[in-house]
């Protein structure tokens, strides 16, 4: 039952780069978020003059017009006036009324209200629910309302957009579904080591991750980015991606490689130089940790070529990130 | 013990700003390598470091610790401080040795990390 003119190319304007907040909240709040409810209807019955009492006392334009339930039209103040100037206040509304309606879902995305709008001058839209019945009524002014008390709340904290990363794989349906995150490391810049994985670690806790796995991806990743940071010659690469369920970091150098990854394994085994012992690390424990801190571990390692690391970590029952609680 | 005992006890200085002196910390880990803090210390410790580098405020914050205490003196170089700041840390600093600071806050009752391994 969902309205979808096509009037406006959703793609060019994702496409702009430059998307301002406003825009972006258009695209991520849904209709349910911005509607009014609840819903000041009129029956098909009813005369125009009784609309006319009904409209002035809500304050209001116009009304859906609902049946035993079921929504079949909707009367608006312009319907009204050329009702009253043709005399014809006690007709019923049914004769006034609008019957080729444009509907949004409350589930839809506000912008998908905004096509709408833009495909047809009309001044409220009817909001039905996934079963097609009648839940809210949405204006242009209540999009506006809604947009300013986003922003307002996205302003005073990161609330909001903690909101929207939670629930990220929500309605997004595939087989299988991540989210992808790659990071360049350099060799050797221990002014910047450890970013990578600092930012991975908010990302999880935004997309609603448990403290307890979120540690572990964070100290997994820690440890295998301080490896490209401290062994590698070139630096190398992280990668993370985010299922609802794991999370797989894996890292890729290319060189000097492991000659022994056997020895290299084994906790307390290290080649760090001194001046890297110096600062904290070298310890030989890095493997050991990401090893405990994930559930399923591989090295593989070329002299000469290269190494790759890969650990995944289970978040466990009933934590699946990117989506919403079940309240 | 909150932050404002632990300043209390060992006489510490603290670094950054804004920061919850109210706040708790379950116990303390001691170290200067990362990667035993990294294994070994638990969410809500205090950390005992005599490392100055802004990789402690790394390796706290991965490990999900509540607050760092640098001991031994040592002024902590500027970006450990600014780093500290930027993410919420507290960042909190004692003249003393390690040894001494952390006696004085066992003594004061703040117990050490146990070992589960
Ligand atoms: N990406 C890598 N490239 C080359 N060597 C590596 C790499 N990662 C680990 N190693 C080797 O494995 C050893 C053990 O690593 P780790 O357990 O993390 O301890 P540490 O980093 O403290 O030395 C390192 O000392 C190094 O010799
Ligand atoms: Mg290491």
């Amino acid at each position: 039952m969902s309205s979808s003119p096509g009037s406006v190319d959703t793609r060019s304007l994702l496409q702009d780069s430059d998307l301002t907040k406003a825009q972006e909240l258009v695209y991520e709040l849904v209709v349910r978020q911005v509607m009014t409810t609840p819903v000041v209807s009129v029956q098909p019955d009813q005369t125009m003059h009784e609309l006319g009492e009904k409209l002035r006392a809500a304050g209001i334009a116009g009304a859906p017009v609902v049946e035993q339930g079921e929504l079949i039209g909707i009367v608006s103040m312009n319907d009204l006036i050329n009702a009253l100037e043709r005399g014809s206040r006690d007709d019923p509304v049914r004769q006034w009324m609008t019957i080729d309606i444009l509907t949004v879902r409350e589930d839809d995305s506000v912008i998908e209200a905004v096509k709408a709008f833009a495909s047809r001058p009309v001044g409220r839209i009817p909001v039905v629910s996934a079963q097609g019945s009648l839940v809210g009524i949405v204006t242009g002014g209540d999009i506006t309302r809604g947009l300013v008390r986003a922003l307002d709340l996205d302003h005073r904290s990161d609330e909001v957009s903690h909101y929207r990363a939670s629930h990220i794989f929500q309605d997004i349906s595939s087989h299988d579904t991540s989210l992808t995150l790659r990071y360049t490391v350099s060799p050797r810049d221990f002014s910047h080591s450890g970013e990578a994985s600092a930012k991975v670690k908010r990302a999880l806790q935004r997309l609603g991750g448990r403290p307890e796995a979120v540690r572990r991806v964070a100290v997994a990743c820690y440890e295998a980015e301080m490896n490209l940071v401290i062994h590698t010659d070139a630096g190398g690469e992280v990668l993370v991606e985010v299922r609802p369920d794991r999370v797989s970091i894996t890292t890729t150098d290319a060189g000097p490689g492991i000659s022994d990854i056997e020895s290299a394994l084994e906790a307390g085994f290290s080649t760090a130089p001194d001046w890297i012992r110096d600062l904290g690390f070298g310890a030989g424990m890095g493997l050991e940790n990401i090893r405990r801190c994930s559930d399923e571990f591989s090295l593989r390692s070329e002299v000469g070529s290269g190494t790759k690391l890969v650990a995944v970590v289970y978040l466990g029952q009933g934590n699946r990130l990117g989506r919403a609680p079940r309240s | 013990m909150t932050l404002r005992e632990v300043v209390r006890v060992v006489g510490a200085e603290v670094l950054t700003e804004d920061v919850d002196l109210d706040r708790e910390v379950a116990c303390a880990f001691g170290a200067d390598l990362m990667s035993d803090v990294l294994a070994l210390s638990r969410p809500g410790a205090l950390l005992l470091t005599g490392l100055m580098q802004p990789q402690v405020v790394r390796t706290a914050d991965m490990a999900d610790m509540a607050a760092i205490l640098l001991v031994r003196g040592k002024r902590p170089q500027r970006d450990t401080v600014a780093l500290a700041q930027d993410i919420g840390m507290p960042l909190l600093w004692a003249k003393e040795t390690m040894f001494t600071v952390a006696g004085r806050l066992y003594s004061a009752g703040l117990n050490g990390v146990e070992l589960t391994r």
